[in-house]
């Protein structure tokens, strides 16, 4: 169980830091790219899959 | 630029709360059973083992009892929920069988967290469903594992217990490489630990797991037996490749090989453990379209190409191997085993009637045996 709960918490960290990177981003290649790998994290922190 | 990483953000969440919801819609679509008129009681796996209760695979255990005593019976359908005919087959139990002697245990679902995902990145099917008169019943898809949602992460290498083997990480979420369990593991290891305390405390003769296999491995179209088991199996089989219109083999449990039902369940309790393998070619690393019609009809050229060449351990032809074919083998084996057990073991005996037979299932088709829940008494619906 508190591996589990560091594996969210890892989880959260990067979807934190893929946010960042997308907001500091110039280019919308990177944008789109950012919120792609994005998506899988938030669903694993809302455990929709 | 604000305008663009808005509208980009927006698409974004638009594909998140699709694929979302359409996750969330899978995970928790409504599977209903109607309990035939055998089922004397629905117990839950969490009666035999505490520490699964309340979790998602606190399972129902379906139990019919006959008139007259004798011995007891174990259907472990869905310990691979991918698998369909061994869900399809424990239902129409369920649905149907009425019992004149002994006792029998029906499991739909023996990982139902394992129903409620599909292959990661493998593009299944969310669900399917089968044609009834009624207008059909649909089923979760499921996957070969637990959901990760319910027990993560894997660890890089799965030591089973309590051998120490070591098997592949992703193996810790399957059932099937889990047994016999242990109170304090993981979801799957206490799922293991609680079925095989039914199968003690229920003192059950026979347990019998229901799956099916690729046409690429060499364990298919048979069954597969512990060395307590052998002589029932062998004999079963010879019956039934004889009289009901389709070969079925033996295999020996191999005793190196751990974590599998057939080998731990016979090693650790009194009950004769065997597994029941159908031909799935939706399995196939080989197959096309990874669709709900593969999934039910079995048809795929390019498996029907890889058995030209000489690549498979399973005949298929144009026909394929339809989800009847395959509930039906697993329904005529099942009754065979239990005719031939009860003949060498009259006062052990399970006796059981309503279930329809191999060229029955094929005639009429898998959901002639589903119960209409429409038609049923609310009060009396399960739900897996």
């Amino acid at each position: 169980m508190v591996v589990t709960i560091l594996y969210y918490l890892l989880t959260a960290y990067i979807a934190v830091v893929l946010i960042g990177n997308f907001i500091r981003s110039k280019k919308w290649q990177e944008e789109a790219l950012y919120i792609v790998v994005l998506i899988p994290f938030l669903l694993r922190l809302l455990r929709l899959k | 630029m604000a305008l663009r990483k808005v509208l980009i953000a927006a698409l974004g969440t638009a594909l998140a709360v699709f694929s979302g919801f359409s996750f969330y819609r899978s995970r928790h679509l409504g599977e209903p059973v109607v309990p035939g008129p055998g089922v004397a009681r629905v117990a839950k796996l969490g009666d035999y083992f505490p520490g699964i209760r309340g979790s998602i695979n606190d399972l129902n255990v379906y139990v019919l009892e006959g008139q007259e005593p004798g011995g007891a019976v174990l259907i472990l359908g869905g310990t691979h929920p991918e698998e369909p005919a061994g869900r399809l087959t424990a239902w129409i139990l369920a649905e149907n069988a009425v019992l004149a002697k002994g006792r029998l245990f029906i499991v739909l679902s023996a990982n139902r967290s394992a129903t409620t995902v599909t292959r990661l990145g493998g593009a299944y099917p969310p669900d399917f469903t089968i044609p009834t008169a009624w207008g059909g019943q649909k089923f979760r898809m499921g996957d070969r594992w637990s959901n990760p949602l319910d027990q993560w992460p894997d660890p890089e290498v799965y030591i089973h217990y309590p051998t120490r083997q070591q098997l592949a990480y992703m193996d810790i979420r399957n059932l099937n490489r889990a047994f016999p369990g242990r109170p304090n593991g993981t979801l799957t290891e206490k799922t293991c630990f609680a079925i095989t305390e039914l199968i003690r405390k229920e003192k059950i003769d026979i347990e019998i797991d229901l799956h099916e296999a690729e046409l690429q491995y060499p364990v298919i179209s048979t069954i597969v037996a512990h060395q307590k088991g052998q002589d029932l199996a062998a004999m079963a089989s010879m019956i039934i490749s004889s009289n009901e219109g389709f070969p079925i083999g033996v295999e020996s449990s191999p005793p190196a090989l751990r974590g599998l039902s057939h080998r731990e369940i016979g090693d650790h309790t009194d009950a004769v453990s065997l597994l029941l393998e159908a031909p799935e070619p939706f399995l196939d690393a080989t197959r096309g379209r990874t669709n709900r019609e593969l999934l039910l009809t079995g048809k795929d050229e390019f498996i029907v190409r890889a058995g030209k060449r000489g690549l498979l351990f399973e005949k298929i032809d144009e026909k394929g191997w339809p989800i009847d074919v395959r509930v039906g083998r697993h329904t005529t084996t099942i009754l065979q085993i239990l005719e031939t057990w009860s003949e060498d073991r009259p006062a052990r005996a399970v006796v059981v009637s309503g279930v329809p037979k191999y060229a029955e299932v094929i005639k009429n088709g898998t959901g002639a045996y589903l119960k209409n829940p429409k038609a049923a008494d609310p009060a009396k619906i399960i739900y897996e």
